[in-house]
């Protein structure tokens, strides 16, 4: 079968201004659309721009808008999308070349949460102990690939800049919530303060969005918890 | 041009090169650097799945010893024995640290690190598996990558992102820096350092159907091997058993650890006739073979080139909590439930066992005398150590790349304690220079994705798991029409920023040198061990090659062949049987 795929286009050597190109592609439907993106780099034009790399959802390189809502071209399927399909830049980043986004900003945000096991207590010979449950207390969000979906999908992101967004915060919570660590008050901290978790306005774009399927939401809830029940 | 001054840089942001970043970043005055063509959290570190072998003996007896004797026997006896007892022991403190450092790996029910099953491991050397590759979940390959990420930022190490490394420096005879490319501005940036590493990874896209993300080309190994340095052991090259069909996408040797099987067109549990004693547990080079023998014996599925990986019988909450990951692969690529219906599976290409050649503190070395280039480091797969000797086994390429990494990093910073400044020569980025606007210029007409796919497809021909003379001289013979035609090429993109369709053509130039040495080393070896199977020489032939290849392109463009004797210490070479 054929897809007509309509990529938003832009060059900042040649185009004043983004604009649509359309392509058609013989593709399976069991294709993904990044093979149907390929298609295009080596047949049709080798000059579209696009991160990708592992092509199966765990590097997180080919986050982009596929018919308006943020995915990994490479968990995507041709057969769950019909015969035309668009694809554009995420939103919320600047667009340096055609898919390709300034990802620098998304992980400044990241490291402002201090994203690494803080413990003062010099570590016993072999593991530290942790039970299953302590454990799974934070599974979910130990998932996280960093592919900014979530953080784009949300429109409080988009409105202001100061927002650390749900990626950031996913990662402050897989740290808050591991008992081996020990700065949770420092970190809860950080998200308290304006820029942070309050302003989660509970729209669940990121929870819908997460290619991981990290329940967002939830995690950043929890967060605003234990933020107030430390106040108490 | 841009001139960065650093003691020391790292090429590649996966396992290795983080590790040794992370080393070399306790010392406060040590200045470090970390270039990375990706994000560093977009390493292929991050897609391994199953586990790290270690010998905690957390659910059963284990030691170090058996770890070390499977990885000899795994490898068929090539491997550097003095290697792998640095691997085997040294994996065990390795772990701990990890998890020092965050990691959050499955625990037991009394809080320790859990482990299970995994191809090859085994306890009382060969007496029957043994359950020692610690996990999380079916993802631990992403926990560690991401750990020592987040350990590397607390430390402040300096990260250039997406810069592609085109060139080594070298200079008095020792190294010196590194050219590297800004995909973001096109500008070529020098850095000038004291120590050099490459932790650069695999080749697997030399083959058609790969478990190895699109960047694997192969380029610290043929950047290295442009400038003298030998290749050792470039024939084997390990296809895992169970990709996705077409498609390689890799479903975890977790898999048959947690109790997959697989079977044949009739249902049989083929590797029972393979390995009475491992069955689907044997190591990847014997189920590879198995699993092409039964296709071409007419029993893939439907008689076609698959067979099934059956989890059918085992409960969906283990699928659920212990193999995530690949149950959704599953779902999400075939539209099947693993749950309810077996999954189509076919050997993939996975892991280069050869590499540049390194000491065991990651030195890397010019020849069969062990002569060390100082200042030039080298870990993780692209190089070779060599612990894999013939075939890897599971969960090693993860011991391989944080040990061997750790070591590393730590002997650079001793090195770094005596070693002088080497003055950069004038204009060294001249070479880098003159190749990206060679192929910037190219006025061909031929198409790099075209030369890039048959490349692909005639690797895994002619030059897959089965070999033959006749094939290898034919693969030679695309080889050489490749190249010609690589001259002849001619971009879409001629212009600075973010130009993809350059980094492909420069990558194209690795892929086709990284083949080019395993073809050949593949043509010169004439027996089978381990992953190389010569159907024209089917025995392993212990008098004539239990040694290591080192390959050699010459200035003038001929090849060269040494070989290094392989360190035996506490096991002779034994029949393979399992």
């Amino acid at each position: 079968m054929k897809a007509t795929i309509r990529i938003k286009r832009f060059n900042p050597e040649v185009d004043r201004r983004p604009y649509w190109a359309e392509y058609e592609v013989p593709v399976d439907p069991f294709d993904r659309v990044l093979d149907a993106l390929h298609y295009i780099k080596a047949n049709l034009d080798g000059s579209l721009a696009l991160r990708r790399s592992c092509a199966h959802g765990i590097c997180g390189s080919d986050a982009m808008l596929i018919n308006g809502r943020n995915r990994l071209a490479c968990k995507v399927l041709i057969k769950d999308l019909g015969p035309r399909i668009t694809v554009e830049p995420l939103r919320g980043l600047r667009v340096i070349k055609d898919l390709v986004v300034d990802m620098e900003p998304f992980f400044e945000k990241y490291r402002q949460v201090m994203p690494w096991l803080i413990t003062d207590e010099p570590p016993p010979p072999q593991e530290r102990r942790q039970t299953p449950e302590e454990r799974a207390r934070y599974e979910d969000t130990t998932k996280c690939i960093l592919c900014a979906v979530c953080t784009t999908a949300c429109p409080i992101f988009w409105g202001t800049g100061e927002f650390l967004g749900p990626a950031a915060l996913v990662a402050a919570h897989r740290f808050i919530f591991d008992s081996r660590d020990q700065a949770a008050q420092q970190r809860l901290q950080i998200l308290a303060d304006r820029s942070g978790v309050f302003k989660c306005r509970t729209v669940f774009n990121c929870t819908e969005a997460c290619p991981q399927g990290i329940e967002i939401t939830k995690a950043i809830q929890e967060l605003k918890q234990a933020i107030i029940l430390s106040r108490t | 041009m841009a001139v960065h001054e650093f003691d020391a840089v790292i090429v590649g942001a996966g396992g290795a090169g983080l590790y040794a970043a992370m080393e070399l970043s306790r010392q406060a005055d040590l200045r470090v650097a970390v270039i990375s063509k990706l994000y560093p959290t977009r390493s292929h570190t991050g897609a391994a799945q199953g586990g790290i072998g270690a010998a905690l003996g957390n659910m059963e007896e284990d030691h170090w010893e058996w770890h070390m004797f499977d990885t000899v026997k795994g490898g068929d006896y090539l491997v550097d024995q003095d290697a792998a007892e640095i691997l085997a022991r040294e994996a065990i403190e390795t772990v701990y640290d990890l998890e020092h450092l965050g990691l959050p790996f499955d625990r037991t029910p009394d809080g320790r690190i859990a482990q299970r099953r995994f191809g090859g491991h085994t306890h009382h050397f060969g007496q029957g598996p043994v359950r020692r590759a610690c996990h999380a979940a079916d993802r631990t390959g992403h926990m560690i990558l991401q750990t020592l990420y987040q350990q590397c930022l607390r430390q402040n190490v300096r990260f250039f992102n997406e810069f592609q490394v085109l060139d080594l420096l070298v200079e008095d005879g020792a190294a010196c820096g590194v050219v590297a490319w800004e995909i973001l501005t096109g500008e070529l940036h020098t850095f000038h350092a004291r120590a050099v590493m490459f932790a650069t990874g695999g080749w697997g896209r030399i083959y058609k159907v790969t478990s190895n993300a699109h960047t694997l080309t192969g380029d610290g190994a043929a950047i290295c091997w442009r400038r003298g340095i030998p290749l050792e052991d470039m024939e084997f090259y390990q296809f895992h058993p169970t990709g996705i069909y077409r498609l390689g996408i890799l479903m975890s040797e977790a898999a048959r650890g947690e109790g997959a099987v697989l079977r044949n067109r009739y249902g049989e549990r083929f590797m029972e006739r393979y390995s009475p004693t491992l069955l689907d547990l044997a190591p990847r080079d014997i189920i590879a073979r198995a699993m092409i023998t039964e296709i071409r014996e007419g029993r893939g599925i439907d008689g076609k080139d698959y067979l099934h990986l059956d989890f059918t019988h085992l409960p969906r909450q283990l699928l659920e909590e212990k193999l995530p990951d690949i149950t959704s692969f599953a779902r999400i690529y075939l539209g099947i439930d693993p749950a309810t219906q077996p999954v189509p599976v076919q050997p993939t290409a996975h892991y280069a066992m050869g590499g540049i050649p390194t000491d065991v503190w990651g030195r890397v070395v010019l020849d069969e005398k062990n002569t060390v280039l100082p200042g030039l480091y080298a870990a993780g797969e692209c190089a070779c150590v060599s612990v894999h000797g013939a075939n890897r086994l599971g969960t090693n390429s993860l011991v391989d790349i944080l040990v061997f990494g750790r070591r590393a990093g730590r002997d650079m910073v001793r090195y770094l304690r005596e070693a002088e400044r080497v003055p950069l020569r004038h204009n060294p980025d001249s070479d880098a220079r003159e190749q990206m606007e060679r192929l910037l210029r190219s006025e061909g007409k031929e198409k790099v994705a075209v030369l890039r796919q048959e490349l692909a497809e005639n690797m895994m021909e002619y030059c897959g798991i089965f070999r033959d003379e006749a094939g290898l001289r034919k693969m030679l013979e695309i080889l050489g029409d490749l190249r010609e035609r690589y001259r002849r090429i001619r971009l879409d993109d001629r212009g600075r920023i973010f130009n993809q369709d350059l980094l492909e053509a420069w990558e194209l130039g690795c892929l086709l040198d990284v083949a080019e040495a395993t073809v050949r080393s593949a043509l010169h070896r004439t027996e089978s061990r381990g992953a190389h199977m010569r159907e024209d020489y089917p025995k392993r032939d212990d008098e004539n090659w239990l040694k290591h290849t080192l390959l050699y392109r010459k200035p003038d463009g001929t090849f060269e062949f040494r070989y290094k004797p392989v360190v035996i210490t506490r096991f002779q070479p034994q029949a393979r049987t399992y």
